[in-house]
């Protein structure tokens, strides 16, 4: 991926989650998230991984945003108003946030092996669905498997949650 | 322009991670945490995704170990958000709020 691409999708990405989290707005918080994960699927292409990139389109920005906003219109939300504010929760999150970033950097600043650039492919052409379709149904068959029935139970679930009486 | 390294994309990935942890800390409105919650995990997959591309194996191909364990992060999460959502739902019909600090008892 060529660096300048890169820093436009990070700077994108990571100014549209800043967004999600300062919005009051609910539905603009959501469109903003779509946008940070459009952003991540374009890293996700630069990357090669261009089935993970699709997928993230499909699923992210498709199905789960569009059931982030049908809930936000279900529930009618209006604008969250200004409340009372709490001075200990911003004091406290913002400084855990920080602290995280700050042993961010110190990790990476001392992590030798990340300062390499991307060896480069040794194929001419990447094949690249092919690849995690064999590598997801040779060896990883059986979480694949289990996934599933998850998936199964998570529907099931919904729909015993969604009832009218919960008994 | 320097090429780009791991660490370029660790970086974004915890600057990410950090933003929706900043988020779930500070929002109040349950749904934009649950938001904030879905920016967290995507973080995880951008840095899976990376070292996926770094370790190059002998045939020339990124690990595709990496991306299959993104694809069940994905699969887990949508599962996870559809479950959560429906207890949204649940939680507006019995309190008529998503306000975090209105719903501080376990029964009701």
């Amino acid at each position: 991926m060529s660096p300048i691409l890169f820093w436009i999708f990070t700077a994108l990405m990571l100014a549209f989650g800043i967004s999600v989290v300062l919005n009051r707005d609910p539905v603009a918080s959501a469109l903003s998230l779509v946008a940070s994960f459009l952003c991540l699927s374009a890293l996700f292409v630069g990357l090669d991984a261009f089935f993970i990139g699709v997928i993230q389109i499909l699923v992210y920005a498709g199905a789960v945003m569009v059931l982030f906003l049908f809930i936000i219109m279900l529930l009618d939300l209006k604008a969250e108003k200004r409340r009372h504010f709490n001075r200990l929760t911003l004091v406290g999150g913002g400084a855990v946030a920080a602290g995280f970033v700050f042993e961010l950097l110190h990790v990476l600043n001392s992590f030798s092996m990340g300062k390499n650039p991307f060896p480069p492919l040794g194929v001419a052409r990447l094949d690249d669905v092919r690849q995690v379709g064999i590598t997801l149904f040779t060896q990883f068959n059986l979480p694949f498997q289990t996934v599933g029935v998850l998936v199964l139970v998570a529907s099931v679930g919904v729909i015993v949650l969604s009832r009218r009486e919960l008994k | 322009m320097n090429p780009l390294t791991l660490n370029h994309y660790l970086l974004a990935s915890g600057l990410l991670f950090s933003i929706g942890f900043a988020g779930v800390l500070l929002r109040r409105n349950i749904i934009t945490i649950f938001m904030c919650l879905e920016l967290m995990l995507n973080a995880a997959n951008l840095s899976l995704v990376a070292f996926s591309r770094f370790h190059i194996g002998a045939d020339g191909l990124p690990n595709y170990n990496a991306q299959v364990l993104v694809f069940f992060i994905i699969t887990v999460a949508a599962a996870e958000v559809a479950v959560g959502l429906a207890i949204i739902v649940a939680l507006y019909r019995a309190r008529q709020t998503t306000h975090v600090e209105d719903l501080v008892s376990l029964k009701f």
